[in-house]
């Protein structure tokens, strides 16, 4: 009978003129894929456990292990790939569903590579970000539909009218996505954390509740009320930054979570606040969220809880009818939206789930930025995008087609380390971040975490001062929703009307 | 003591004042003229607060509330103590659907009955320990997804079956007492009906004796009928679905 055992998809390849037989890759891999038989001194390796995340080959100290992928191939099938093969053959020894970890890996078009940016030339002057201040500063919030000023103010300048909406101030338009402990280790959340609040930045505790630990960084947290409203509290609700509404996901729109009773670990209660050991089930839906009104009732129940000076926002997974659903989730009051495109990521998620439900986060952001503008509700509600930002290319194109601000969660864990292996939901991340393992967490220092996490964030608003230099705009604002500065390179008509640009060649 | 005439005020202004009494150290508040305002006592965080509510409060009495005790005279509407942390709701009448969904601690007392989908997905812990008494009957899915805490069914006025249908769906902790069984119910897959025990009937009588006292019955009489517990039949009622 087939076995799953055949189906190992990556060999760690041992160059023997170089290993020393150090066994590090042995005391390492949480996987147990290496070992050493102490009787003859040799070093095998199960490659049928290797998850592919480069740990063994990174810490080998003469560069004896190469990770490589394994080339025992199916026939060539256009059909019948080696992967929907053995995804068969696993799932015939425990009939279970398919997990995966991480954002969508299949070829869907990624439109951020069919979209170029503009720059000046001759007619308008570029600007030098490195000689000219460039503003990055964002405020995540409802804005006022209008802005009047009275008088002279003590100072002899004007006095605002209107009292402003609570805001978040941003330095820079890019926050760290909503990212549980629980589905990351604590050390990965302070490192994210602790990012955040050096560069003036958000970090999100997705739904697994506020570590006391954390609680130093809670100027700059995003809590996260999600269905099953674990960690849930008004202690919670105070400390916080903003609130958000955890409708949707974008690896598993239109499904809840489900937390394992083994990864419930005694930390982990204290934070979800509940027994240890008992599986935490978010369920699919709010059970007091069934319509648009029923939003609006909990969008109030949490600003009377937090006395209206929080902005409240709901998170939704991009799906075909966004726009429409954005429009009523402003009309319900948030004062932001969170929209997570289809290659959004996640801890765990049915493969079936992350790789075939929603629509990419290109077209939802300039679906749901040209309705609410329509509709003459833009300025109501921030609109933050997520899924899949690998780039500070992908998010100047999408503040260009109407973000204010993005998430980035993926490119944040590599940052820390992440190889992409999309074995989170094993529990056994070598690199000490989508684990419980103590003996693995302690492999992920939160200062040095946090230090790379920061320079990521520095490196993204550097470039993308330069991008908006070279297209003559010296403030993030005013390249929010302007579309002229994008083309697209070989799209259909309907594309680019979805998107709400031009080809490229075609001038203003 | 202060009195607030809630007559024709928006809630986001009767939260205020309540607030504003709290903030001033006043530990006991008297509204008159509740009529639907919303959000009453929302995440109050206090305790030796007694608040209580002449009228009917709109939806969402309580939510995210820990540690005030709110004493209702009339009805409540739907969502009374969602997410409710710890304190005590005290209902001298009947409940709309979804009271206590996902309360982690405190007690909820309602002389009459319950509508749909109530103690949804209640949970416990450590010393938090929901519970919710019903002297009425419930509607259909009654302690659906529940993780935690307990729920007990009087069903004193016997005018209809004890509770709906899908009764503890997706159950996986806590329990649920019924006086004289759940007759007639379509009981949800994950649970099953058992005779209590010494330990069930402590916890029964502990609180069916102040659920008499605030409402005026006669606990023995209360206690007189033999009770039933529904509980999960696994605590892991999703752990095998799962390829790895």
């Amino acid at each position: 009978m087939a076995r799953a055992k055949s189906a190992c998809e990556f060999v760690a390849e041992r160059d023997e003129s170089r290993c020393v037989k150090c066994q590090a890759c042995v005391r390492v891999c949480a996987n147990d894929v290496h070992s050493y038989d102490g009787d003859t001194g040799a070093l095998f390796s199960d490659y049928s456990k290797c998850a592919g995340c480069h740990f063994c080959e990174d810490i080998c100290p003469t560069g004896a292990l190469t990770i490589r992928r394994n080339l025992s191939d199916t026939r060539e099938n256009a059909n019948w790939t080696k992967d929907y093969i053995y995804k068969i053959i696993r799932q015939s020894e425990n009939g279970g569903v398919l997990l995966t970890g991480m954002g969508n890996d299949r070829p869907y078009r990624n439109y951020f590579e069919h979209i170029v940016l503009n720059a000046s030339q001759v007619t308008n002057p570029s600007i030098d970000p490195l000689r000219e201040p460039m503003e990055l500063k964002t405020f995540i919030g409802r804005k006022p539909d209008r802005i009047e000023f009275s008088g002279a103010g003590k100072s002899g300048g004007h006095v605002l009218k209107q009292k402003i909406p609570p805001q978040i101030e941003l330095e820079s338009p890019i926050m760290f996505s909503a990212m549980s402990f629980g589905s990351i280790s604590l050390n990965a959340c302070k490192s994210l954390a602790k990012a955040a609040c050096d560069f003036g930045v958000c970090w999100n505790t997705g739904e697994g509740g506020l570590h006391s630990e954390l609680y130093p960084y809670s100027d700059r947290v995003i809590v996260q009320i999600a269905s099953g409203r674990f960690g849930v509290n008004p202690d919670y609700l105070q400390r916080a930054a903003a609130l958000e509404i955890k409708v949707g996901q974008g690896a598993k729109p239109g499904i809840g979570g489900h937390l394992p009773g083994e990864k419930v670990s005694e930390e982990i209660s204290i934070t979800r606040m509940i027994p240890a050991g008992t599986d935490a089930l978010s369920p699919a839906p709010h059970h007091d969220i069934y319509s648009i009104e029923d939003l609006r009732q909990l969008i109030f129940a949490l600003k009377e809880a937090t006395g209206y000076v929080k902005p409240v926002g709901v998170k939704i997974a991009a799906v075909h009818n966004v726009a429409p659903i954005a429009s009523g989730i402003v009309r319900a009051g948030a004062d932001f939206i969170t929209v997570d495109g289809i290659r959004g990521g996640t801890g765990a998620a049915p493969a079936a789930i992350r790789d075939n439900v929603g629509i990419p986060i290109e077209l939802a952001v300039a679906a749901v930025d040209q309705r609410l503008r329509e509709e003459g509700i833009r300025n109501q509600a921030s609109l933050i995008a997520a899924g899949g930002f690998r780039t500070s290319a992908d998010i100047v194109k999408a503040i260009a087609l109407g973000a204010d601000a993005v998430y980035i969660g993926t490119s944040a864990l590599i940052s820390l380390g992440c190889h992409v292996c999309q074995k989170c939901y094993t529990g056994k991340c070598n690199w000490g971040i989508a684990t419980q393992d103590p003996y693995l967490t302690r492999r992920l220092n939160p200062e040095i975490g946090a230090r790379r996490a920061y320079n990521l964030l520095r490196a993204w608003s550097l470039e993308i001062k330069e991008m908006l230099g070279g297209m003559g705009i010296n403030a993030v604002e005013s390249l929010r929703g302007n579309r002229e500065q994008l083309r697209g390179v070989g799209l259909s008509e309907l594309e680019l009307k979805i998107l709400g640009i031009k080809h490229a060649g075609e001038s203003w | 003591m202060m009195k607030i005439n809630a007559e024709g005020m928006h809630y986001r202004v009767l939260n205020e004042k309540i607030r504003g009494a709290l903030e001033s150290g006043l530990t006991d508040i008297s509204i008159e003229g509740v009529c639907g305002q919303r959000y009453i006592g929302a995440g109050l965080k206090k305790n030796g607060v007694c608040i209580t509510a002449n009228g009917i409060p709109g939806n969402d009495l309580g939510v995210f509330m820990d540690g005030p005790e709110i004493t209702v005279h009339g009805n409540v509407q739907d969502g009374a103590g969602n997410t409710l942390n710890s304190g005590r709701i005290i209902i001298h009448g009947s409940s709309g659907d979804l009271l206590g969904h996902s309360m982690r601690g405190g007690e909820i007392f309602v002389k009459g009955d319950v509508g749909y989908r109530v103690g949804i997905h209640m949970k416990e812990y450590k010393d938090f320990y929901p519970v919710i008494v019903i002297g009425g009957s419930a509607r259909s899915f009654l302690g659906e997804y529940m993780a935690g805490g307990m729920i007990i069914l009087l069903g004193l006025k016997k005018d209809r079956r004890i509770a709906g249908d899908f009764l503890g769906t997706g159950m996986h902790g806590g329990a649920i007492y019924a006086r004289g069984g759940p007759d007639g119910c379509q009981l949800g897959k994950e649970v099953k009906v058992f005779k209590v025990d010494g330990n069930d009937k402590e916890k029964i009588r502990k609180y069916a004796e102040r659920f008499a006292e605030y409402f005026g019955y006669a606990s023995e009489e209360i206690l007189k009928e033999e009770f039933f517990k529904i509980v999960p039949i696994t605590h892991r009622p999703y752990g095998k679905i799962y390829t790895y």
